[in-house]
């Protein structure tokens, strides 16, 4: 079994995974069910000056009966008082001392900062989180995201923590940024141990169509909140790999966006992080999830021959660079397995009305019975010399294993569009044709 | 003994429970969801009808239930029934991609009955007629499901239709004559109601040649549709076959959909002659309805039954029982009335069923059901309309394009015309017909029903490579042979 383990900052937790703060980890009464259940770290729900929640808090993206793919919230940081929750990370830290459970912070004054920093290290937290992210409520209050969408002040802040800092500390950062890099650096030379990220994006869900009120709705108004789940996922993987690949960056990281399964965590371990947090899938589910995380992780290391996730970590972000770096001559085309064609003619249609016209019906006389039940039923056939290998058929085969991406030999050496301005440049080539 | 009814409404009512009750909301929607949305669907070509299937299941799954049944509609004005009726294993759900993705096919009929009871339920009007009619009229023989269907696209091209009856109600079979677990009557004649609001006149208790001539009506209007079905059931030509508990299976069927269930007479031991899906829909609801034991006899064995595979298996889950390879040669009565059945064992000789001698026995039964096939209506319909031409198997000849007979004004479709299909074929060709009509009379070009994925496709594309709707089980079994 290769080892999960990991070393954040200075953090130790027997595995990746962390419960990310937010309403899963509010009490601790959650955090040990948490750790009961096999999570390695508890991200613990911000902790700040009592605030007063709003009744209706949660809606969600509800995609083809697939509930929760986006999730969005305008809960707000704790509304428990500071001593509660200090003294209940104190009795969670005391049952569970090899575990990992951090104090997520949120205040504003640098007096207020040092006293909750001071206060999260006395009670036995074994690093902090700054909360620069949440996208509602707090920011409008200077606080959250209007912290983190604005690097001076962020550095700023973190240099007030570090002054007081006696545990490592991670800064949390907010995607609504045009640039989440230059956060990153301000967290850095500001001498903060770690990041996280992402925290949630602004969004509005959806608009009740008889009240013409988005939802979530608080006495017939709403309010943008923070959106997370499987659909920001995407998102998350860009932004982490954007400070993994920064040099100027170089913290460790806290990946945070839509991972519900030990697949989404180890995307996120190769693109750079060393821990996972997770909320909307235990919203969702529950906290027994982290044992499939646990096994599924653990095997897949295994079936690689890798030892442990440091053999993992950020072995994709080099793959992944600017767009001028591809290769021009590079093609593939799709190819259809006529054994398993249904027949529902996606891939012809997507390609003809959404892509690049080159998937045809044709009569299926040539190739046997035809797909589907129906005899003489056309089938798709690619035409490959007009085939750009965009892979849309391929994604919207029900199929599995229908339409292969398969590579072909155009017999021109590795081209990228440096080199093709080089080229033409020296008058070494002559401009590439434009598409008919 | 004469048969009498056996058991009480609320038991009746329990036993004649739809098998597959409508889907709710959210069923619907997980239902309508699992749909691939495929282009040129198999399940659009396997319709007689061509609803674009993927359309309105598309429609349900965003809440448009009012346009879901707009698309059935617009192509099949019986949707309402044929979602309860039609043999989807065989149609539309048999074409179903999922089935070569092993899994169950897409519940068609069950999401086509939740759109348009959506519609009836809250009375909307999704089809419209034009409001100033063309000033052409046309006369419609038979209320059924072929006469319905022409009657209705009539009406949209403007035409003025009047659609005569017999029955005191409209609907035809649907009406009558399914079984009453599958589709009550009221969903029957609330089609007819629709299709009334599109301005088609109905005249019941009407019969043809008795109470309006032919020759009239083709003076009167400018065309006629034949959709008269067929006759009575096909006689045995045993002895004792005019005893009194003697009956035309589509009869008892029809006591059921006329009086309360509590009030049908029924044997406590029944006989169904014949093995057709009339006969199962007998079987099944003489079992519902009381009768201690329902039994199928058939003079083949098996594998030569018509009735489909589902229905054989329902018939086996009510508890009917079967005799394959026997035929009955006397209904035996007592006292002027049915008592028993003298049955024999039957085998083939020659490509011929023939009665094995020495076989014989007596089943004691007080219900004889036939279901052995409906008359032919050619000697009627040939003294109605002199000069029509009837094949040999006494079924109206037409042109398949136009449904038009050899009488150039008369057109044809429905059991008339085929000798006995299902009810959505029923329905398209009256479709047929009315667009036949319009070619003849406004010169407008004939046009089947296109697929419509057909139309805006690329040149040098095939597109689904039919221009008219096909069953894929006759495919698949021309397949076989060829």
């Amino acid at each position: 079994m290769a080892d999960l383990s990991i070393d954040f900052a200075g953090i130790k937790s027997p595995n990746p995974f962390w419960v990310a703060s937010g309403p899963p980890s509010n009490t601790a009464h959650q955090a040990h069910r948490a750790f009961e259940a096999g999570w390695g770290g508890v991200v613990w729900k911000t902790i700040g000056e009592p605030i007063v929640n709003v009744s209706s808090r949660y809606s969600a993206l509800t995609l083809g009966g697939m509930k929760m793919a986006g999730f969005n919230n305008i809960e707000l940081i704790s509304d428990r008082s500071p001593e509660t929750n200090f003294d209940e990370i104190a009795e969670v830290k005391k049952r569970w001392p090899k575990h990992a459970v951090i104090a997520s912070l949120m205040v504003d004054t640098r007096e207020r900062w040092h006293e909750f920093v001071k206060r999260s290290a006395d009670c036995g937290a074994d690093g902090i989180e700054l909360n620069f992210g949440c996208p509602h409520g707090m920011c409008e209050r200077g606080m959250g995201s209007a912290v983190g969408q604005n690097p001076e002040v962020a550095e700023t802040i973190v240099g007030w923590v570090m002054e007081a800092a006696t545990i490592p500390v991670i800064v949390k950062l907010t995607p609504n940024i045009t640039n989440v890099v230059y956060a990153a650096r301000a967290a850095k030379r500001a001498g903060a141990d770690a990041i996280s990220l992402i925290n949630t994006i602004n969004s509005i869900t959806n608009v009740n169509l008889d009240t013409l009120v988005p939802e979530p709705f608080v006495a017939g108004r709403s309010s943008h909140g923070g959106y997370c789940g499987p659909a920001v996922k995407p998102i998350a993987l860009n932004m982490v790999h954007a400070c993994a690949a920064d040099p100027l960056v170089g913290l460790p990281i806290s990946g945070i966006g839509g991972i519900g399964s030990w697949r989404d965590a180890a995307e996120f371990v190769a693109l750079g992080s060393t821990s996972l947090q997770v909320c909307t899938a235990i919203m969702h589910y529950g906290f027994r999830i982290v044992e499939d995380m646990k096994d599924g992780l653990s095997a897949y290391l295994d079936s690689k021959g890798m030892r442990s996730l440091a053999d993992l970590r950020g072995r994709a972000v080099t793959q992944v660079g600017d767009w001028q770096q591809l290769d021009l001559h590079y093609k593939r085309v799709a190819r259809i397995d006529y054994e398993k064609c249904i027949g529902c003619n996606l891939c012809h249609i997507a390609c003809e009305d959404g892509a690049h016209q080159c998937i045809d019906l044709v009569n299926s006389a040539p190739y046997g019975l035809g797909p589907g039940r129906v005899p003489g039923k056309p089938v798709p056939k690619v035409r490959e010399d007009d085939c750009v290998g965009c892979n849309l058929c391929s994604i919207v085969c029900p199929v599995d294993g229908c339409i292969t991406m398969t590579p072909v030999d155009t017999g021109r050496p590795a081209m990228s569009w440096h080199d093709y301005q080089a080229a033409l440049a020296a008058g070494t080539m002559q401009p590439l044709p434009p598409h008919p | 003994m004469p048969i009498q009814p056996l058991i009480d409404a609320a038991t009746a009512a329990l036993n004649m429970v739809e098998p597959k009750p409508p889907l709710s909301p959210q069923e619907a929607r997980i239902e309508a969801n699992r749909c691939l949305f495929c282009f040129d669907a198999p399940c659009i070509m396997a319709c007689p009808t061509g609803i674009d299937i993927p359309t309105f299941i598309r429609k349900i799954t965003t809440d448009n239930l009012t346009g879901a049944a707009r698309t059935i509609l617009e192509a099949n004005v019986l949707g309402a029934s044929c979602a309860r009726v039609c043999p989807t294993a065989m149609l539309c759900e048999g074409a179903c991609v999922m089935l070569d993705l092993e899994k169950d096919p897409i519940q068609i009929g069950r999401l086509q009955r939740h759109a348009t009871d959506h519609v009836a339920a809250l009375g909307i009007d999704v089809l419209h007629a034009p409001a100033g009619k063309n000033g052409r009229t046309v006369a419609i023989l038979g209320a059924g499901p072929a006469g319905l269907g022409c009657a209705a696209e009539l009406a949209r091209l403007g035409y003025a239709a009047t659609v005569y009856d017999k029955k005191p109600a409209g609907g035809g079979l649907n009406t009558y004559g399914i079984a009453y677990y599958k589709m009550r009557p009221e969903v029957s004649l609330d089609e007819v109601r629709m299709i009334e609001r599109l301005g088609v006149a109905f005249r019941y208790g009407v019969e043809i040649g008795r109470d309006v001539q032919p020759a009239d009506l083709l003076r009167d209007h400018d065309a006629v549709f034949i959709g008269i079905g067929l006759g009575g059931a096909n006689r045995l030509g045993i002895p004792g076959e005019d005893l009194p508990e003697v009956v035309d299976a589509l009869d008892f069927i029809e006591w059921i959909h006329t009086r309360p269930l509590a009030e049908v007479p029924v044997g406590r031991r029944v006989a169904v002659l014949g093995c057709g899906n009339t006969a199962i829909d007998a079987v099944t609801q003489a079992k519902r309805l009381g009768a201690e034991t329902a039994t199928i006899i058939y003079r083949r064995g098996p594998g030569e039954m018509s009735a489909y595979p589902f229905e054989y298996d329902l018939a086996k889950t009510d508890g009917a029982t079967f005799l394959f390879d026997t035929a009955a040669l006397e209904v035996v009565a007592e006292q002027g009335h049915v008592a028993a059945l003298r049955l024999a064992k039957t085998a083939v000789r020659d490509s011929r069923v023939a009665v094995v001698p020495g076989t014989e026995w007596i089943q004691p039964f007080d219900l004889v059901l036939k279901a052995v096939g409906q008359e032919k209506q050619a000697a009627l319909l040939g003294q109605l309309f002199p000069g029509l031409k009837v094949d040999a198997k006494g079924r109206v000849e037409y042109d398949p394009a136009s449904m038009q007979t050899s009488l150039p004004k008369v057109f044809v479709g429905g059991d008339a015309a085929s000798g006995g299909r299902e009810v959505v074929n029923a329905v398209a060709e009256g479709k047929k017909a009315a667009r036949g009509i319009h070619a003849l009379l406004a010169g407008a070009a004939e046009s089947g029903p296109i697929q419509p994925s057909r139309l805006g496709m690329p040149d040098g594309a095939v597109g689904s490579g039919f221009d008219a709707p096909i069953r894929v089980h006759e495919l698949e079994a021309a397949l076989k042979q060829g």
